[in-house]
């Protein structure tokens, strides 16, 4: 085992995950803490490191009984929990702390205990993106889209092959929002968002938690649970901004992080059995296929087509139905996570058999930021 | 309920030039006097050079359509369907904005199009910049 290893000893996400409306969200939070550490069978008083979002990392602490010697409050969107794994991670190895709860929880559709949305006119975005009526995620984060359709000839078909196939892993999720079989047609029948996006190349809006917990390698074998080691991590930001993203056929964050995280693993891409990219619109896994390197620009709509990330392919694909058809609370970097851990604890609804690697990319922001996440079950 | 309003712009002193520049009817950019590379959004030094020597222009207010979306779900003040879109000036940057005066339809709005600036004032302080068809 390498001197610097570190594993996830405790994962778990809140008890329920959907419509949850008798949680407020920071008992979200603590509903996935207290699943994670009964998982890891730890304390709150055996925890010396907390990083969270999007409740305030001390408001936590306090609320868990928690007295943290290392803290994290990263907020880069969606994919802040694998930046607080890839920190956690730093923090342990240099003997900051020893053992790191990750929460997240978040009441995206109920919205209890949440405070309302804001905007501030005064900064870049509030004077030079907010006059021009964009309402969130479906109205900016899939501008760059036609773009990239335009540049490598993808037609909506393709794009809506992407919720097809996502579809088909949650029907093998119970605990998936939607498992309904779905076909291309019905996905470009369904109703007009933004265009070229439909309703069912959209995420689903839920509610939910999830938390992770991390310590070395070292003492990740006295822990009742197989430990899931961290292989590699890398992370990245570009712009919130969409206007100003450098090209909008390819992530500047994306291949950041994924080349940080692949170098630090010092594996290839055939060494990957198992693949989870952040998908809160359906354009996300072809941009995160081609700047992580499974495929070359313009190829990763032809190789969602030819079911080489459907179930029985050969590269696996957001198999707990990602947030398209399992679950979007909004922040969806934890539960791609925790699906990854699921995979190599060999526990998953829809298992893929001896898979040993996984790589788990989020997004955040937008195109703003990137995190990658590379784990393993064989110790490295 | 109060009659829902377009979310306008509060200028900084950074930023000020520009909007001056909408309500006089210019479109007013930034260019480092180094590297002579012109940017958006405002801000008192270059992002590529990191120098402080820069200098506003009067951009021409051509540019190009490089991407967008249609939006059909209902934000008032808007008429949905409407497009928002990320144009390519002539000097280099891109900025976001609204394609206006052709239906907001796939077919009138061709990648690469050539637009040409138009304003349209909000308030004294505020005057946006949108985009229209070149020659429309
Ligand atoms: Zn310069």
């Amino acid at each position: 085992m390498k001197s610097k290893s570190i594993a996830v000893v405790g994962a778990a996400e809140t008890t329920q995950l959907g419509v949850i409306p008798d949680l407020s969200q920071i008992q979200l939070h603590a509903d996935a803490a207290l699943n994670a550490m009964a998982d890891a069978g730890l304390k709150p008083s055996d925890i010396d490191g907390l990083a969270t979002t999007p409740e305030w990392t001390p408001n936590l602490a306090n609320y868990l009984g928690i007295t943290p010697a290392w803290v994290d409050g990263t907020m880069v969107g969606g994919c802040s929990f694998m930046l607080h794994v890839r920190h956690a991670a730093a923090a342990i190895n240099e003997g900051l702390c020893s053992t790191v709860l990750i929460t997240h929880g978040e009441s995206g559709r109920s919205r209890v205990g949440v405070g309302p949305f804001s905007g501030n006119r005064a900064s870049l975005e509030g004077q030079f993106e907010a006059p021009y009526g964009i309402m969130g995620p479906p109205t900016v984060f899939t501008i760059p889209v036609l773009r990239y359709m335009k540049t490598y000839g993808v037609s909506e078909e393709q794009l809506a092959m992407v919720a097809v196939v996502q579809r088909e892993w949650a029907a093998k999720n119970p605990r998936a929002s939607m498992k309904d079989p779905i076909t291309v047609q019905d996905v470009l029948s369904s109703r007009m968002i933004a265009y070229p996006f439909r309703l069912l190349m959209c995420c689903l809006v839920t509610d939910g938690g999830g938390a992770l917990i991390l310590t070395s390698a070292q003492r990740a074998k006295d822990f009742p649970r197989k430990p899931v080691y961290i292989l590699g991590t890398g992370e990245g930001a570009e712009s919130w901004m969409i206007s100003q993203m450098e090209d909008f056929t390819t992530s500047r964050a994306f291949r950041v992080s994924g080349r940080k995280a692949f170098a630090e693993a010092g594996i290839s891409h055939k060494d990957v059995d198992h693949l989870m990219i952040y998908d809160a619109f359906a354009h996300l896994p072809l941009y995160g296929l081609e700047d992580l390197g499974f495929c070359k620009p313009g190829e990763a709509a032809g190789f969602i087509w030819e079911r080489n990330t459907a179930p029985g392919g050969k590269l696996p694909l957001n198999t707990n139905g990602g947030g398209l058809s399992y679950m979007h609370s909004g922040m969806y970097g934890m539960y791609a996570l925790q699906e990854s851990v699921r995979q190599m604890r060999g526990v998953a609804p829809a298992q893929v058999p001896d898979a040993k690697i996984s790589v788990c990319h989020g997004v955040g922001g937008m195109f703003a930021a990137s995190g990658t996440i590379i784990f393993s079950n064989q110790a490295p | 309920m109060p009659e829902a309003k377009r979310p306008l712009p509060k200028p900084t002193p950074e930023t000020r030039h520009f909007w001056e520049g909408t309500a006089a009817g210019e479109l007013r950019l930034q260019r480092c006097d180094q590297c002579r590379r012109a940017y958006f959004p405002p801000r008192p030094f270059c992002p590529k050079c990191g120098s402080r020597k820069v200098s506003v222009f009067k951009a021409s207010g051509r540019a190009t359509l490089y991407s967008y979306v249609i939006n059909h779900r209902p934000m008032p003040p808007f008429t949905a369907p409407y497009s928002i879109a990320v144009v390519e000036l002539d000097e280099g940057p891109r900025m976001m904005t609204n394609i206006v005066g052709c239906p907001q339809t796939p077919e009138a709005l061709q990648l690469d199009m050539p637009l040409q600036v138009v304003f349209e004032k909000q308030t004294d302080e505020i005057t946006l910049p949108f985009f229209k068809p070149a020659g429309a």
